[in-house]
């Protein structure tokens, strides 16, 4: 175990930010944090970098009271949103940095940092792009760069604030993927924020569920996914469909655990009318209406495009459920 | 946040877009342009170049010779002098004021940041009494100060005081909202990288700020060397002693040497220009820093 | 008790790092004020106490005598002139800054600045030298019976100068973010142009226009070396209010210049409040555009 936060507690003004939150982070884990805007996850990585105080909990740093240690000593590789590159340095200087900035005594000589900078640029694969400027470069090879500035410090954890945020959709993809090798050829242990399902369930360990300042759930992205423990990590993991119910509890059903039946099968299936045909990319979407609902249930075809063919709008089915979620309203998953 | 006077670094731009300049019809604009640089040529050119055109009324040597005089070299060196202690005493509060205010979130913040700008509310002459009635026989600390024989006012401190007085906020004023706009991120990534508060802000904070820093500095600089009625009130006009270089205008051109008064003048006047020339080279730089970003 | 489940208990050992992550706030914030008491705020406040020392008829007498009326009037009345003056001409500078190319622009648009970089007593001797009656300008004016130096006149003048430099960089700003496909918009809806200018872009700038004439007025009121040499300081007729304080000091009537400033002073923080209420009216118009 390396960091292990307790019952933390956070309020800006009237807004309560985390409300007793708990979580342990394991050693060489790829963790990602994952919520709803205002959910809590960006303070968590802020209270666990030192960047902000708790107001009540406590927060174990590899043995150690956090309390008792002052951001600069946690050794905490720490990437921006927006990187915060220092704009007015070149990537070298960027990179160089955390070195140069250390006391005499343990500052490594000038050509043992630019050592130093040339590996972490090699690893980040940015040769070449030493004497350029933060503004000079694209959005891809910031975070890259930030990345490797956080690196140089040789940090004990490396927390990233929504790594991917700011990129746009192709390169967020190749750089997911590129950080998970990474991690996997360093062994840092790891944090990240994001609001982006996909991105947590493709390539964290674990994954920690949040919302409204509290932890949903926390577990391995298959567990999380397959078996979530309440109806917000449900609805927020995936597509679902909100199933009609009576009394005090949801039901959910993801648009794969459906089948499509053009005949009855048993008591099991139920009538509907197909009400749109969708292509989206590979997939095909079907929305079906139930006799006497009055929202469309959304069903992915697994085979494609080839079954799509097979419905028409207006055609009549039969859809039989494989797997429903129900969950007591107001329940939560207490951590 | 609130401010009271617009001299200050244009904010980066992109160049007008091209066709703002088609929007209105041919005969507007060059009717907009006459009207314009009439209106500056009557109000801005027109007493700019009669300083020196009065100035150098008898030729060169007349005008070279109203700086050998011992009373304008006195007050060039008192002017010298009064900037030297003003502008660096203004610089570091102005820092430490931008730092606090755009760093830190506190309560009363925006009071401080009014009452940071409350000289410049205040006429030039208020500025200079307010000291007198301080420091002078009648004031506050006369008595206490006669007694031990420390002269504020008619003196060189009184013209220090009051010239810190009406240059006090322009540092502060420059750096504050640059310093708020860029956040502190950069600051954050740097102690988190392990850099001390002076290693943060000596290769972080200040090289993103140091082309507004040295906007504030020139400009405190052009109003401390520049400032009239507030030492006016303050110096008691001894010659050769408390006259500063816009005093020694006055003295000169109420004894009616024209030539002198505008010789002396001069002076101020291309250091105002000077200002100018600075201020559009540090718009030049952060506009292609802007541009490049 | 619901008190308790609201305020957390102050668990020893609570995870608050340091609150601040930035070092420095205590030394910057406590030298900040510190400075801004011992230079502004005593100094202000010991003018105000002095003023307290004076019996209330003595006050009202030393600021409504019929000279300091004079005063106010003159200060006031040529200070609205030429703020006027410069929000007419201010916005066509300023529009035309921003609208149109034409050669030796970026000159021009330095130059605006010269009214705040040029010492005010430089100022003075030179508008003194160009409207007396053998100055460059003076001379024209001298045959139509006009004359500027020594009179009210001469003081709107200086007070214009003064002031340029306001409405201008007040409205360029705004006028620069203005975006033209508004105008484009109108125009194609078929308004004229002046019905375009009246609608569209007059609503945007008014309030910057109207900082930039509220920040001039006020400088107005309490500028003094550019108006001593050229108003020619006759009691009653060309004196300002500023002066005025001056005379008293040279005659040692310390109370009546305290009166005076005072009167000033409320004078100023007035227009300092009222302007920072536009500026953040004309701020948070321009967020919403």
């Amino acid at each position: 175990m390396s960091i292990e936060a307790k019952q933390i507690v956070k309020r800006f003004g009237g807004f309560t930010a985390l409300d007793g939150v708990s979580v342990r982070i394991e050693t060489g884990e790829l963790m990602a944090l994952l919520g709803p805007s205002g959910s809590g996850k960006t303070t968590l990585l802020r209270i666990i970098a030192g960047l902000e105080g708790a107001d009540a909990g406590t927060l174990d740093f590899f043995g150690q009271d956090a309390t008792r240690l002052a951001i600069r000593d946690r050794q905490v590789g720490f990437v921006f949103q927006h990187y915060a590159l220092f704009r007015h340095m070149t990537i070298f200087h960027n990179v160089a940095f955390g070195l140069q900035v250390r006391p005499r005594g343990t500052r490594p000589d000038k050509a043992a940092i630019r050592d130093k900078v040339r590996e972490l640029l090699r690893l980040v694969q940015l040769e070449g792009l030493e004497d350029r400027y933060p503004a000079q470069i694209s959005g891809g090879q910031r975070q890259r760069v930030a990345l490797a500035r956080a690196l140089a410090i040789e940090p004990r954890v490396l927390l990233l604030d929504e790594p991917f945020g700011a990129l746009d959709a192709k390169v967020r993809k190749e750089l997911r993927r590129w950080i998970r090798k990474l991690h996997d050829d360093l062994g840092i242990t790891t944090v990240f924020v994001t609001h982006d399902q996909e991105e947590a369930l493709e390539i964290a360990d674990r994954v920690v569920v949040m919302n409204k300042a509290r932890i949903e759930q926390i577990g391995t992205p298959a567990e999380v996914y397959n078996h979530p423990a309440s109806a917000f990590v449900c609805g927020f993991l995936g597509d679902v469909n909100v199933l009609p119910t009576t009394g005090s509890v949801s039901a959910f059903i993801r648009p794969h655990d459906i089948d499509v039946l053009k005949a009855p099968d048993g008591a099991e299936s139920k009538a509907g009318v197909v009400k749109s045909v969708r292509a989206v990319g590979a997939a095909v979407r079907l929305g079906v209406l139930l006799d006497g609902s009055a929202e469309p249930l959304e069903v992915a075809l697994p085979g494609g495009q080839q079954d799509g063919a097979a419905f028409r709008p207006g055609e009549g089915v039969f859809l039989r459920f494989r797997r429903t979620q129900t969950f007591a309203d107001g329940a939560r998953n207490g951590s | 946040m609130a401010s009271t006077v617009t001299f200050r670094l244009a904010k980066p731009r992109a160049t007008a877009p091209a066709d703002a300049a088609d929007l209105e019809p041919a005969w507007i604009r060059r009717v907009l342009v006459s009207v314009t640089l009439g209106f500056l040529v009557l109000f801005l050119f027109l007493p700019l170049a009669a300083v020196f055109v009065e100035a150098l009324r008898k030729g060169v040597s007349v005008y070279l010779a109203t700086f050998l005089q011992s009373d304008t070299l006195a007050a060039i060196r008192l002017t010298l002098l009064t900037a030297a202690i003003a502008v660096p005493l203004n610089v570091v509060f102005g820092v430490a004021a931008a730092w606090a205010i755009a760093k830190f979130e506190f309560p009363g913040k925006s009071v401080l940041t009014t009452l940071i700008d409350l000289p410049f509310a205040v006429s030039p002459v208020v500025s200079g009494l307010i000291y007198v009635l301080l420091f002078g026989a009648q004031g506050w600390f006369g008595p206490w100060l006669s007694e031990h024989h420390v002269k504020i006012i008619f003196a060189v401190p009184g013209i220090v005081l009051a010239t810190i007085f009406v240059t006090f906020p322009f540092v502060a004023r420059e750096l504050i909202p640059l310093m708020q706009a860029q956040g502190s991120d950069e600051e954050q990534a740097a102690i988190m990288l392990g850099a001390s508060g002076w290693q943060t802000f000596r290769r972080v904070t200040l090289p993103n700020v140091k082309w507004g820093l040295l906007y504030g500095v020139i400009l405190c600089n052009a109003r401390a060397m520049g400032e009239f009625g507030a030492v006016s009130v303050v110096s008691g006009h001894v010659r050769g002693m408390t006259n500063t270089v816009p005093l020694q205008v006055e003295i000169l051109y109420n004894e009616y040497n024209f030539v002198g008064a505008f010789a002396t003048a001069s002076l101020l006047a291309l250091l105002a220009l000077a200002t100018l020339g600075i201020k559009s080279f540090i718009e030049w730089r952060t506009q292609r820093d802007t541009a490049a970003a | 008790m619901a008190i308790d489940s609201i305020i957390p208990p102050a668990v020893p050992g609570a995870a608050s790092a340091p609150r601040r992550v930035l070092p420095g706030f205590g030394l910057s914030l406590g030298y900040t004020v510190f400075y801004l008491v011992l230079i502004v705020l005593v100094p202000l406040s010991a003018t105000l106490a002095k003023t307290a020392t004076l019996s209330w008829p003595r006050f009202w007498s030393a600021v409504t005598s019929a000279r300091v009326l004079a005063s106010y009037r003159l200060s006031f009345g040529a200070s609205l002139c030429g703020a006027l003056i410069n929000a007419v001409f201010g916005l066509v500078v300023a529009w035309t800054l921003v609208r149109c190319r034409f050669p030796g622009r970026r000159l021009v648009d330095s130059l605006v600045d010269l009214p705040f970089a040029l010492p005010t007593a430089v100022a003075g001797i030179a508008l003194t030298s160009l409207y007396a009656s053998n100055g460059w300008i003076g001379q024209w004016l001298e045959p139509l019976g006009i004359r500027a130096a020594y009179t009210p006149l001469g003081v709107t003048i200086a007070l214009t100068f003064i002031g340029l430099p306001f409405v201008v960089r007040t409205v360029q700003p705004i006028l620069e973010d203005l975006d033209t496909q508004f105008e484009q918009a109108a125009r194609s809806l078929g308004a004229s142009r002046w019905q375009t200018f009246r609608r569209v872009v007059f609503p945007e700038i008014w309030p910057a226009l109207l900082t930039g004439f509220a920040l001039a007025f006020a400088r107005g009121l309490g500028e003094y070396g550019s108006v001593v040499f050229i108003s020619g300081n006759m009691p009653m007729r060309t004196e300002i209010t500023p002066l005025l304080i001056i005379t008293k000091l040279e005659q040692y009537d310390y109370a009546g210049a305290t009166a005076i400033a005072v009167v000033m002073l409320a004078a100023s923080f007035s227009l300092l409040l009222l302007i920072n209420l536009l500026q953040r009216w004309t701020s948070s118009r321009h967020v919403l555009v």
